[in-house]
């Protein structure tokens, strides 16, 4: 259980998506514009990495993994399928986002119209394939603790999008030198962000 | 070799094949039943998701349409009455014509006319302008020409003239959308009927001060003296916190309220140039009136 809760506040502010990895930068910068479409877009990446992460960690390792498929016969032993989990986890990704967009739209449709064309562009989000992988690489021992790095990865995207946006909105009203103005300014805020974020580094967890 | 490109193809097909049926199934189960008449409506709207209707995009104001059932209080402003009517033939139901509107800027404080008396230098919006303070020249009502409307405006129907520090709508661009009376944050646009002829005449000020401090700083602000009120025999005009206002629908053009005005701050349209003895009263408008034949 401790263990859990270290993954999790570790993948928020140590390992943060956006900070320490610059991991979906694109609609980071893109959709951060007002606060409320940023929580939007936030939520719907807290939700779909909490799903994507723990499916694949299943993928990884009872089909994936050298000597993941076992299970079905001792023949397998010596199959490594290890290369397929980029194509693997991409394809799972798009077709969770889908099966969560229909059933989303069937029972929430007020959450379906507050995140409407969020969860089809999260199917393109870095930071979910990235989770996917991080998760491959870091060798969690169980489902459990997956979910919970799933989660911690998109708490942290959330944190970090609602963070910028504010920022932005505050920004409007500046007087910024006329080349910085627009994205450029954007760019430094994230990078002055980050380098905060940094300060977490040294923690372990 | 073999058995590397085997144990893929088989394990992705799989993956594939199960992903497959499963969203399959899933949409099969979770299908959400959309009235087919929404696309349609959808398809007649003109797709610029402007929000001139009062909803958030063309598609929101189609479901709402299928929705209420009748036409009471929907038009779309962009596609005017040709659109509402084919939408109506479609749904099997009336459309009321609605005369087209048009945004008409209620200020004349141009650089001229109402002399700038400070220079500003904070950030080139009107809304942060508006908060800080009355204005170049003074006036708490008038234009600050900053150009949050020409932003606003999806239809290319503003510009700023840098002549008079003032916007200009282009009218046959403008869809009466209502984004730039929205984005002026003094409320000086307003959405009028085009009227005849794209004959239009208005109060060109929103100042409600009394007329002294209204006159200080604009030549040709209203100072509500009332004079158009006694002149107009329909109506027409009245006298609200010193300032006028013409009723668009009950004035017949006649436009002898605007030969009283004192200050000049009545403004007619496309009007045919008035006879000789009068032109030297009323100073032209700020568009060139064509030429016609009645007077």
């Amino acid at each position: 259980m401790e263990n859990m809760i270290s993954i999790f506040v570790r993948a928020i502010f140590v390992d943060n998506m956006i900070f320490a990895y610059f991991l979906g930068m694109c609609s980071y910068l893109a959709v951060s514009k007002t606060v409320k479409t940023s929580v939007g877009l936030g939520i719907a990446v807290v939700f779909v990495l909490g799903i994507t992460v723990p499916v694949n960690y299943l993928i990884d390792n009872y089909l994936l993994k050298a000597g993941a498929l076992t299970w079905i016969s001792s023949s397998f032993a010596d199959v490594d399928l290890g290369f397929l989990s980029f194509i693997t986890f991409i394809a799972v990704i798009a077709s969770i986002v889908q099966l969560v967009e229909m059933v989303v739209e069937k029972y929430a449709p007020a959450l379906y119209n507050s995140l409407g064309i969020f969860l089809p562009l999260i199917a393109v989000n870095c930071a979910v394939l990235g989770g996917s992988l991080f998760m491959q690489e870091r060798e969690y021992a169980n489902i459990g603790e997956a979910t919970m790095f799933g989660l911690g990865s998109g708490v942290g995207w959330l944190l970090a999008i609602v963070g910028i946006a504010a920022i932005r909105e505050k920004i409007r009203y500046s007087q910024v030198p006329a080349p910085l103005r627009g994205l450029g300014i954007t760019f430094i805020v994230a990078g002055l962000m980050g380098i905060a974020f940094m300060s977490f580094m040294g923690i372990k967890l | 070799m073999d058995n590397i490109i085997l144990n893929a193809v088989i394990a992705l097909s799989g993956i594939g094949v199960t992903a497959a049926v499963v969203l399959y199934f899933v949409a099969q189960k979770f299908k959400v039943i959309e009235d087919p008449r929404i696309d349609v409506v959808e398809a007649i709207l003109p797709g610029a998701n402007c929000g001139g209707c009062g909803f958030a995009g063309c598609r929101a104001f189609a479901e709402a349409i299928v929705a209420a059932g009748n036409l009471d209080n929907l038009n779309c402003p962009v596609g005017g009455n040709t659109a509402m009517a084919e939408i109506a033939k479609v749904l099997g139901l009336e459309a009321e014509e609605k005369e087209p509107l048009i945004a008409v800027l209620r200020c004349n404080g141009s650089l001229t006319n109402a002399k700038p008396k400070v220079k500003y230098d904070g950030p080139l919006t009107c809304a942060f302008a508006h908060n800080l303070y009355s204005g170049e020249s003074g006036c708490p009502f008038g234009c600050l020409g900053l150009g949050d409307c020409v932003d606003s405006c999806k239809f290319d129907a503003l510009y700023m003239d840098k002549a008079t520090g003032l916007p200009v709508v282009i009218q046959d661009n403008c869809v009466a959308c209502n984004a730039c009376v929205k984005a002026c944050p003094r409320g000086i646009f307003e959405l009028r009927p085009k009227g005849k002829k794209d004959r239009r005449i208005y109060v060109g000020c929103i100042n409600e001060e009394k007329g002294a401090p209204a006159k200080k700083n604009c030549e040709v602000a209203c100072i509500g003296c009332g004079k158009c009120v006694k002149e107009c025999q329909f109506d027409a005009i009245t006298l609200i916190n010193n300032l006028a206002y013409i009723d668009p629908y009950k004035c017949k053009l006649c436009r002898k309220c605007a030969l009283v005005c004192p200050t000049n701050s009545i403004h007619e349209l496309n009007f045919p140039p008035r006879k000789e003895k009068l032109v030297e009263k009323v100073d032209a408008p700020t568009e060139p009136a064509p030429v016609a034949t009645e007077g």
